[in-house]
């Protein structure tokens, strides 16, 4: 039971979906530690990216349509969320190459490399109060599930759970990135809106794997 | 390609595509040969940065010589990067982010590379606005700053100066060493091949000369180190003692 073309656009469209739902969210936590743009230029960039979808070719991959995401967030955010995701989601079209169907090891490679994607532009670390504070969790998470041979649903789950915790960590945590570390203590007590962000494109990733997935009895739980 | 042909180019990435124009108009002052582009705001207009932008800027600044991108605020740097990671490899080879304060760093990188000074030497010039005008460059030259009580370096020392051929004059255009002067003054330091000083900074520094703040009958002091240095400190010195052509 592998994940294919079918999954990556469904949790592309549900990704735009959930960012354009958090819109007012991911607005408000930007504006207490940043510029307050980080909720209107992502769902900026997820309306171009769905606007491109349909254009995709039907015999299009996994790979081809994360690079579609890619690009067009890069061109599209403004923000420094474009380049930081647009890099993610780049060394992961190139993670997964040509693959049509997904496994969990490929799944895996595919959130190790956008994770260093953005470790690559950003050069922020673990506990800076980044979106990295979401991705490294479910990095290691989604490795552990595959490492323990949980199918892909389990996967994807672990790592949404994981980017979920890791996100709501950031509140207590002093930025070292980003317009936040302008404010030093001020931004104790705050969550970080890039981190939030993730931990929604990837609960997206998840959803999107058990409502594809007729192998899973239990799909939602 | 396109750009100035033998100028290294100079690109302005900024969140306000006010405050990139600005620069290439202020910059444009003193290097009006070379080929100065703003990559400014989002494509839309708004504030913000964009990949597009940045990248066609890039391209429309290079002649074949290289590109200094300056930046703004994080994702401008964000952005600059990934635009460089698009480019073709032989292209991204001559590009480099140029880490600098955006209008010092700017203006300072314009100059150098008006002066027709090579890829190096115009990061250089723009990264020596971070370090208050000692351009990095100059750090591993001995002759360029001869420390107190440091023995000459080849120049017959005379006296307690210890320089091959120095000649002191006295500024008398109204407003001083101030911008453009000192950009003038730069460029025809970077015409000579020797190290000259002004008052102990290094000649091809326009920010380093423009820190000393020199006014109107400040006294100053053109030096070399380089037994063939004459011909360039005269030529300097002639300069300052013309006015640079001002009142």
């Amino acid at each position: 039971m592998t994940l294919g073309i079918d999954w990556t656009t469904d949790w592309i469209r549900r990704s735009a979906a959930v960012v354009s739902e958090h819109r007012g969210e991911l607005i408000t936590l930007d504006r207490e530690i940043g510029d307050g743009d980080h909720g209107e230029n992502l769902d900026r960039g997820f309306t171009a990216v769905l606007a491109k979808l349909d254009d995709l070719p039907a015999d299009a991959s996994p790979g081809d349509a994360l690079k579609l995401v890619a690009t067009t967030l890069i061109s599209t955010v403004g923000g420094a969320s474009g380049p930081l995701l647009g890099t993610a989601y780049l060394k992961a079209a190139g993670a997964v190459g040509q693959e049509k169907e997904l496994d969990g090891a490929a799944l895996v490679a595919l959130l190790t490399a956008a994770r260093d994607g953005v470790v690559l532009r950003g050069k922020a670390e673990s506990g800076d109060k980044t979106m990295i504070d979401a991705w490294t969790p479910a990095v290691d998470a989604a490795s552990a599930a595959a490492a323990d041979g949980q199918d892909e649903v389990a996967i994807l789950e672990a790592a949404a759970a994981a980017a979920e915790q890791g996100a709501a960590a950031t509140e207590p945590l002093v930025a070292r990135k980003g317009r936040a570390s302008y404010l030093g203590e001020r931004a104790i007590g705050h969550r970080d809106p890039g981190a939030q962000s993730s931990s929604l494109l990837l609960r997206a990733a998840a959803v999107a794997a058990a409502g594809t997935s007729p192998a899973s009895p239990s799909a939602g739980q | 390609m396109s750009g100035t042909p033998g100028k290294v180019g100079v690109v302005f990435v900024s969140h306000s595509s006010k405050i990139a124009e600005g620069l290439v108009e202020l910059a444009a002052q003193m290097a009006q040969g070379t080929t100065l582009v703003a990559a400014g705001g989002t494509d839309d207009g708004g504030i913000g940065t964009s990949f597009d932008k940045a990248g066609q800027a890039i391209a429309e600044a290079d002649s074949g010589e290289g590109v200094a991108v300056l930046c703004d605020l994080g994702s401008a740097i964000l952005t600059a990067e990934t635009a460089l990671d698009f480019l073709d490899d032989d292209v991204r080879d001559r590009v480099r982010i140029v880490d600098a304060p955006l209008v010092e760093g700017g203006v300072a990188a314009a100059v150098a590379a008006e002066s027709g000074a090579p890829l190096a030497e115009v990061v250089a010039a723009g990264r020596s606005a971070a370090s208050g005008g000692d351009e990095t460059t100059s750090v591993d030259d001995p002759a360029a700053a001869p420390a107190a009580g440091a023995p000459a370096t080849g120049a017959a020392a005379s006296g307690d100066r210890q320089v091959g051929y120095s000649r002191t004059v006295t500024i008398v255009n109204r407003d001083g060493l101030h911008a453009r002067p000192a950009a003038e003054f730069v460029k025809l330091a970077g015409t000579f091949d020797v190290k000259a000083t002004v008052n102990g900074k290094d000649a091809k520094s326009l920010l380093g000369i423009m820190a000393l703040g020199l006014t109107k009958g400040a006294s100053v002091e053109v030096a070399s180190a380089d037994p063939a240095g004459r011909e360039a400190v005269d030529a300097l010195a002639d300069l300052i003692e013309t006015g640079f052509g001002e009142a």
